[in-house]
């Protein structure tokens, strides 16, 4: 899957509007639709973190005499078809998810941004070559490449992370190359220029950390598309694999029960659901808060 | 604007050479023989060495890049190893499928999408407002794979309203034969005056475009809402306000129209990530379209077509990033001189 379009579109390659640092601009009456999205990741967190104390049973914890059974009062979200209690399996499976989502995002947005202060400072050709090269891995479907590398590397959660990592990082790029390219007409980086400083330390300390809080929004925007690609490659069949309890994998092992026995991909779809909310809520808020055209509320 | 346009096309077709190059090294990379493929597991070593002659495996790797990239330019694709028939044939047959199926989910997109924006931005803050941000925030956050199981499952399945798989009854192609134009079931039923294939396909039709339809349809409501938001505090519309305009005749009226140019090429935009999308919906409702055909090519390792697909979804990529690229640039002279 490609990543998610943002309703602003991509990000143009001429320098956006300069956006202040975020405690700066941050709003004094905060936006209560985003607060609940707040609330939520982070219970969706806590749960992620908690899981091994909070879970009524052991992840694979079989139990044959009492598979399949409806949600009850033992089971809240019922079993699977091994006897698995699968509110316990939900539970470990945010830890699956959330950590695919921080690999991902981290991953490509150091190699992303990376590349793009170096074009965004350095312009001319330097720029030229790595803004076509992003262009290539943005057009390229990243379902698709995902499969090939599914393919290559063998189905597992690495895999996940390394296929969306690689389609994912030219966005970062491009992002950070166009705030780059307008902090480098900065008075103050002329100045630091003036005073010799090479361009390596100027790059580090002064283009660097201005041009990093339009990626920080585009983040936490970007969290609920990676954990949405996520569960469809698992789905697939090209993520993690059985023991291991992943949502978009608990759908695609009950898609077939889900005439009689709904509860197996139901509930582990609702949960899909849930976090990727939570993530564009807070991602949504995060950049009205940012953007100062963005009074709405 | 020739300048503009002769430098964005260099720059689309660059994009694509690229995209050649690096589906050429992806499928060097995918394992199995593609020989041993095409020749069965009990060929001979002669039958398997004529296979690999007739794919030239035989040749160096820059050799077989030069011989790929002249190949796809003459029309030929390379020949699918499951369908054994040409690739390019095969999409001819798929693609359209797939773009009946976007193009139907896009219209419903337009048309929940916009409206839900106007009604936002109108009660802005209020009830209707805040059900619209929580629904399309709801749209674009479901798991397209996941609804499509739902809806087939509850409203096919269960209560029997719609189709559960396909594109049409199959037992029409005997009482009513579809002759086949564009490859379009809808649109060739319709030039023929084929009733019976046209209401089954639309039919057919309603789950998976709306399931396809659930991600546009969202960031659609968010971008209109947002952009008349905009327009309305804009100086015109103080101005509309003062000569006794009410606020939903200033929306509809005046700020709509400025607000659709940005949702015309969202939707251009939207189009490729949904023609992706609708891969996984294709799975489940059985659509005779790209995705099934790719998953069909992933599943018995059919290099020639897992390329064709990805070469056909990036191209159509970069074609819809022009058209938005030129449109911008025809409405924005700014655009021109960047």
């Amino acid at each position: 899957m490609s990543r998610p379009i943002s309703p602003r579109s991509a990000p143009p390659e001429p320098g956006p509007p300069e956006q202040a640092p975020l405690r700066r601009t941050l709003p004094r009456v905060p936006d209560r639709f985003a607060v609940a999205g707040v609330v939520l990741l982070a219970l969706i967190t806590l749960a992620a973190l908690l899981a091994p104390w909070l879970a009524p049973y052991p992840e694979d914890h079989l139990d044959p005499v009492n598979a399949l059974r409806p949600p009850s009062a033992e089971h809240w979200l019922g079993t699977d078809e091994v006897g698995r209690d699968v509110l316990s399996r939900i539970l470990y499976g945010a830890q699956t998810s959330l950590l695919i989502a921080a690999a991902v995002l981290g991953a490509s947005s150091v190699v992303g941004v990376t590349l793009g202060v170096v074009a965004g400072y350095a312009g001319g050709w330097l720029r030229d070559v790595i803004m076509r090269i992003t262009d290539v891995f943005l057009a390229f479907p990243a379902l698709l490449l995902s499969v090939a590398l599914a393919v290559v590397l063998h189905p597992s959660v690495a895999t996940v992370i390394v296929a969306i990592a690689v389609t994912w990082w030219p966005w970062y790029t491009r992002l950070a190359a166009s705030t780059a390219a307008s902090v480098a007409t900065r008075p103050y980086v002329d100045a630091a220029r003036c005073l010799g400083v090479p361009a390596p330390l100027i790059v580090l300390r002064h283009v660097l950390p201005n041009s990093l809080t339009p990626v920080l929004v585009q983040l936490s925007l970007d969290a609920g598309g990676v954990i949405l690609t996520a569960a469809a490659l698992s789905y697939l069949g090209l993520g993690a694999q059985d023991p291991t309890a992943e949502w978009g994998l608990m759908v695609q092992l009950g898609q077939s029960r889900f005439t009689t026995n709904w509860w197996l991909a139901a509930f582990p779809g609702l949960a899909i659901l849930l976090t990727a909310f939570a993530c564009n809520v807070l991602g949504e808020g995060l950049r009205n808060a940012l953007d100062p055209r963005r009074t709405v509320r | 604007m020739t300048r503009y346009l002769t430098r964005r096309l260099g720059q689309a077709l660059l994009v694509v050479a690229g995209v050649v190059a690096l589906t050429f090294v992806i499928m060097r990379l995918v394992p199995g023989d593609p020989a041993v493929a095409y020749a069965g597991p009990r060929a001979s070593e002669e039958q398997l060495a004529e296979a690999r002659r007739r794919f030239g495996l035989d040749e160096p790797v820059y050799v077989q890049l030069w011989t790929y990239l002249r190949d796809l330019l003459s029309g030929d694709w390379g020949t699918s190893l499951h369908t054994r028939r040409p690739v390019l044939d095969d999409l001819y047959l798929a693609f359209p499928a797939s773009l009946e199926l976007v193009g139907a989910a896009l219209a419903v997109a337009v048309v929940a999408g916009v409206p839900a924006g106007v009604l936002a931005a109108r009660y802005k803050t209020k009830f209707p407002d805040f059900s619209v941000r929580v629904t399309s925030m709801l749209a674009v956050s479901v798991p397209v794979f996941w609804l499509a199981l739902a809806l087939q499952t509850v409203l096919a399945s269960g209560l029997g309203w719609f189709p559960v798989a396909g594109e049409y009854d199959s037992r029409l192609d005997v009482t009513s034969p579809l002759t086949l134009w564009t490859n379009i079931t809808v649109v060739d039923a319709l030039i023929t005056g084929n009733w019976p294939i046209l209401t089954s396909t639309l039919h057919h039709l309603v789950l998976p475009a709306l399931v396809v339809a659930a991600y546009p349809a969202g960031v659609i409501a968010q971008l209109t809402r947002a952009t008349l938001i905009e327009e309305a505090s804009q100086d015109h519309a103080r101005l509309e306000r003062a000569l006794g305009f009410g606020e939903t005749a200033i929306l509809t009226r005046f700020a709509l129209r400025p607000a659709l140019g940005p949702v015309l090429s969202l939707i251009a935009l939207v189009f490729a990530y949904s023609l992706v999308n609708a891969f996984l919906v294709e799975a489940v409702f059985n659509w005779p379209g790209l995705g099934r055909y790719a998953a069909e090519s992933i599943r018995s390792l059919d290099t020639p077509a897992i390329a064709g697909v990805t070469l056909l979804v990036a191209v159509v990529y970069v074609l819809a990033n022009l058209v938005v690229d030129l449109l911008q640039a025809v409405v924005d002279p700014r655009v021109r001189a960047r």
